[in-house]
Formats: structure tokens, sequence, C-alpha cells
């Protein structure tokens, strides 16, 4: 039985895929979509890790990942990072927030597997 | 080496250009050719009447051996040696224009010319790199491509798909292929009609924004009170033009003066205590609303606040000044969204006015959007009466929702809104259905 993971995405038809995939190989997941409440989902469904979008509504993922490196609660939490915009600043900015891995899209389902694997303790 | 002991150097040049022997002119001048030899590698200084002798036996003018090339080519070859790090060429520079002046001008002018071109690649590359509707274009690609690539996965390598997902999954790939060719004709469709690169020169208002953009719309040594000169705070290479440095200028003016009425300690005690409420701010300070809406977007980031931004368009409805909030994308081109209450604020003069937006996308998001119409007449009971409306864009308290909200979008061309009421031109993008 894996992990229980926190999907914080507002694409339906990525949520669907991920989820399903996950589910699959034995993780729990939970989704979330919107970015001012990802708080509170994170507190509220504590989950072993996370996988989140950069952009999100009425939140960045950046400023949700600050906030969880800020608290002593979330700080060691594995988060990984989906973003469209593969830049080298963005990879940097994720870094300096703190993230446990970046991964641009179009990502296969491999990758999203293997790292949840890798970082996400079951 | 000091520009007044180059005159040897200038005469040698000449005295080359015409073919003249040294020891030939230093005879006509009635000196020794050893002598004119030393004079010529600048060892021995000259002036007086064998300057005179020397300058009417090579036909030229005394000023013209005796200062060479004018000072602003002399600075602009120094620059063009800088630019690409040769400091023997810089301090070879008054030689060189001396010995070659039309050689000079040409090298000048080359280095104008690449210069211009820089500049030119940098605005393009920030326009692409800054443009709403092609960061949002891309980003709607790369998410449905994202979403495309799982499923089919899922479909052509798990086993065992029970069938409700297998049709669940086959739905959702006839919807995303739809939209990735939408998304993909919009774009295309989009770099088309983009593809003019002649305009690419920024104007002054472009150089301003960048400037801003590089400070972030704040100037730290305003606020820190230090008694810094306009010319230093707005000496930016962003700024090159004296038009944009005038309008740097009218900026800093506003800024010194809103900072002086709006101190950041006690501006920010008041942010601290009513949150970014622009009624409270103008009644504690009476600095007026467009003022207070400046400051609230100057200190945004000192003050703990999200993302603000500040909008400012002039009676013709064009956009003056532009500082984007996050989420709420600002058009580059073109005219923005007309039902913004930026521009309802211009028929209604020194009303206040607070809106609660939706801003069109994939993910409709909310902000309060406050706006301020302030009419004046600077040349008098005579002259015009001009508009300037002011729009600040805060993202929206969760209490607020209730709210019927404004639907807006960016500008006509990347709104998705079907069935907009004030839409002047179709959208480039798929629309909503």
């Amino acid at each position: 039985m894996g992990g229980r993971v926190l999907l914080i995405e507002d694409e339906p038809n990525i949520i669907e895929a991920i989820r399903y995939i996950l589910t699959r190989d034995g993780w729990t997941v939970d989704t979330h979509s919107d970015g001012a409440t990802a708080m509170d989902a994170i507190h509220r469904k504590k989950p072993d890790g996370i996988i989140l979008d950069v952009m999100l509504p009425n939140r960045s993922g950046y400023d949700i990942l600050a906030d969880l490196r800020g608290s002593q609660e979330t700080a060691a939490l594995p988060v990984l990072m989906l973003t469209a915009r593969g830049q080298t600043k963005d990879r940097e900015l994720a870094e300096r927030y703190g993230v446990s891995r970046f991964m641009t899209k179009p990502f296969s389902n491999d990758e999203v597997l293997a790292s949840v694997r890798d970082l996400v303790p079951r | 080496m000091p520009r007044s002991a180059l005159t040897g150097s200038r005469i040698r040049a000449r005295r080359m250009d015409l073919g003249i022997r040294q020891t030939q002119l230093a005879e006509d001048c009635g000196i020794s050719a050893s002598y004119l030899n030393l004079i010529e590698h600048n060892r021995r200084r000259i002036g007086g009447k064998l300057l005179v002798d020397i300058a009417r036996t090579l036909d030229v003018e005394v000023s013209a051996l005796s200062h060479g090339a004018d000072e602003a080519l002399l600075q602009e070859l120094r620059s063009a040696a800088e630019a690409v790090g040769d400091t023997d060429a810089q301090d070879r520079a008054e030689e060189f224009a001396g010995r070659f002046p039309d050689w000079a001008r040409v090298l000048v002018g080359q280095a104008r010319r690449v210069a211009s071109l820089e500049q030119a690649v940098e605005t393009l590359s920030d326009r692409v790199a800054h443009d709403p509707f092609l960061s949002a274009s891309l980003h709607d690609i790369l998410s449905t491509a994202a979403a495309i690539r799982s499923t089919s996965a899922i479909l052509a390598e798990e086993k065992d798909v029970d069938p409700a997902w297998q049709a669940r999954f086959h739905r959702n790939l006839h919807e995303d292929s739809r939209r990735l060719a939408d998304a993909s004709r919009a774009l295309a469709s989009y770099l088309d009609a983009g593809g003019d690169t002649s305009k690419v020169v920024l104007s002054p208002q472009e150089e301003v924004q960048a400037w801003l953009e590089r400070i972030d719309f704040r100037l730290e040594a305003v606020e820190s009170g230090g008694d810094v000169a306009d010319d230093i705070l707005i000496s930016d290479e962003s700024l090159g033009s004296d038009a944009s440095r005038a309008l740097a200028r009218d900026y800093l003016r506003t800024y010194r003066s809103d900072a002086a009425r709006m101190p950041e300690g006690a501006f920010c005690e008041v942010l601290a205590e009513h949150g970014p409420d622009p009624a409270v701010l103008e009644a504690t300070f009476a600095a007026g609303y467009p003022a207070v809406f400046r400051r609230i977007a100057a200190l945004a980031p000192s003050a703990g606040l999200p993302s603000v931004g500040l909008v400012v368009c002039d009676g013709s409805g064009t956009l003056v000044f532009r500082k984007p909030a996050e989420g709420f994308p600002l058009p580059l081109f073109g005219s923005a969204c007309p039902l913004w209450p930026l521009f309802q604020a211009l028929s209604r003069p020194a009303t206040p006015m607070r809106h609660l937006l939706e801003i069109a996308g994939r993910v409709p998001r909310r902000f309060l959007g406050y706006a301020y119409g302030e009419p004046s007449r600077p040349m008098g009971f005579d002259g015009p009466q001009l508009m300037r409306s002011y729009m600040l864009v805060l993202p929206a308290p969760t209490t607020d929702e209730a709210v019927p909200p404004t639907l807006v979008g960016t500008s006509c061309r990347i709104c998705p809104r079907p069935d907009c009421p004030a839409r002047r031109e179709l959208s480039v993008i798929g629309v909503a259905e």
C-alpha cells in the first residue's frame, strides 16, 4: 500500500490521468485545484507528498511552496513541481524555494510515477 | 596619453597623407629633420609660430592639428572600443580619429548600428517573454499536450483498463486533441499577424516601462530619504532617449511627491491595520485617490501585500502606465478590455469606483478593481480639460465571492468570452463554449 499523495493541479484531464496511474500503483490520491485554498487542503489531507502545478488559479505554486517550506509541519514534505515553463530561471526559482523535484510539461507517466516512488515514503 | 600631446601624431598623419617627406617638411619650416621627428612622435611639445608654419605648409587649420577630432566622435570611438573590451584601442582613439577621420566616422556609425540592433533583439526577446497571449497560449498547448501524453500512454500501455475508464479517457483525448488543434491554429495565426518586425525600436514609453520593471516600480533611494539627484536615479541603460528620460523624470517627480505626502513607515502602519483599502488610506493622508493608488502599487512588496497592479490611461483610453498584477495580464499592444472600470471612470470623473472583476481565462480569477478618473486643466480655465484614469488591481478576498463579478478580459484579441457585448474584434484564440 502506497502513501497519500495530494495532486494540486487545475487541468482536469491531467488530474484524471495522474490520479489513475498513481492509484493503480497503490497510492492514495487526493486532488485540489485552487491555489488560494491549497494550504488548507494540505493541512486537512496531511499527504505524504505533493504534486504541485506552478500556474494555479488565485495563487501560484511558488507561493504555496514557500509557505510549505516556511512551516515546521510541512517543511520536509516532498514536493514534485509540474510546470509548462521550463526555463532555467523557473527551475532556479523552484530550487530556491526548496522544491524536491521539478518536471516540465509534457511529462511522461513513467517520469511522474518514478519521481513519486523516489520521493514519497510508502 | 593626454590629448595635447598628440599634435605630433596629427602632423605626421597629415604629412604622410600628402606624401611629403619628413626632411622636406622640416626644411620648409626651418627646423632639423631630427627635431621634426621628435615632434611627430609627441616627444617635443609644439605651439606658437612653428605650429602655424607647419599648418600652413600642410595646408590645414592650426586647430585641426592642435585639437584633432571632435570630442563627441572621440567619446563614441572610445565607447565602441570599450564595448568590445579593447583598452588599447580606447587609448589610441584620438590618434585613430586624427589620422583617419572618415573611417572613424564609419566605425562610429557601425557601432551605433550594432547598439541599435542589439536593442531591437533585446526588445523582441522582452516582448516574447512578456507577451501575455504567447505566455497563455504556450501554457495552454503544453498543458494539453501533457494531458494527451498521459492519457494516451495509459490507453496504449496499461493492461486491463476498466471499460468505463477507457471510455472516459477516449473522451478526454478527443477533447484535448481538439483543444490542442485550436490552440495551435490560434498561435500560428497570432505569430503570422505579428511577423512585422519593423517596429522594434523602443518607444519612449516602452523604455520607461523596461526601466520601471527593472526597478520593480520602486525607488529605494527615495524611500530611504537619501538626497539623490534625478540624473543619478534615472541613469539606467534602458532610458536611451531624451524623451524617455523626460518621462522618467515625470515619474520621479510624482513618486517623490507621493512619498513626501505618504511616508513609507506611516503608510505601511495604516496598511497593516486596515489592509489595502484606498478609502481608509485616502481619509488618513488626504493625498487623493490617484496618489494612494500609486503608493499602494509602489509599496506592495515592502508592505507584505500580494502582487498589486496599477493601470493608468489618458482621456483617449491609451494606456500610459502598466504595472501588471499576477494573473491580471495587461496588453502590450492594442487596446485593453473596454469593460475595465478604468474606462468607466473616464465618464464619471472624480467618482471612486470599486468592482469585483473576474478575468477570463481557462481558470477565471477574481480581483478587486478600484478606479478613479481625475480631470485637470494644466492651461487654466481657457485650456482644454484633460482626463487621466487610474485603476488599482488587487487579488479579491474570498469574502467577496458572493458578489456577482464584472466579467472582463485582457483585450478582445485574446479574450475567450463568446458573448461579450463589448467585443470589437474577433479573438485569435478559441472561445469558451
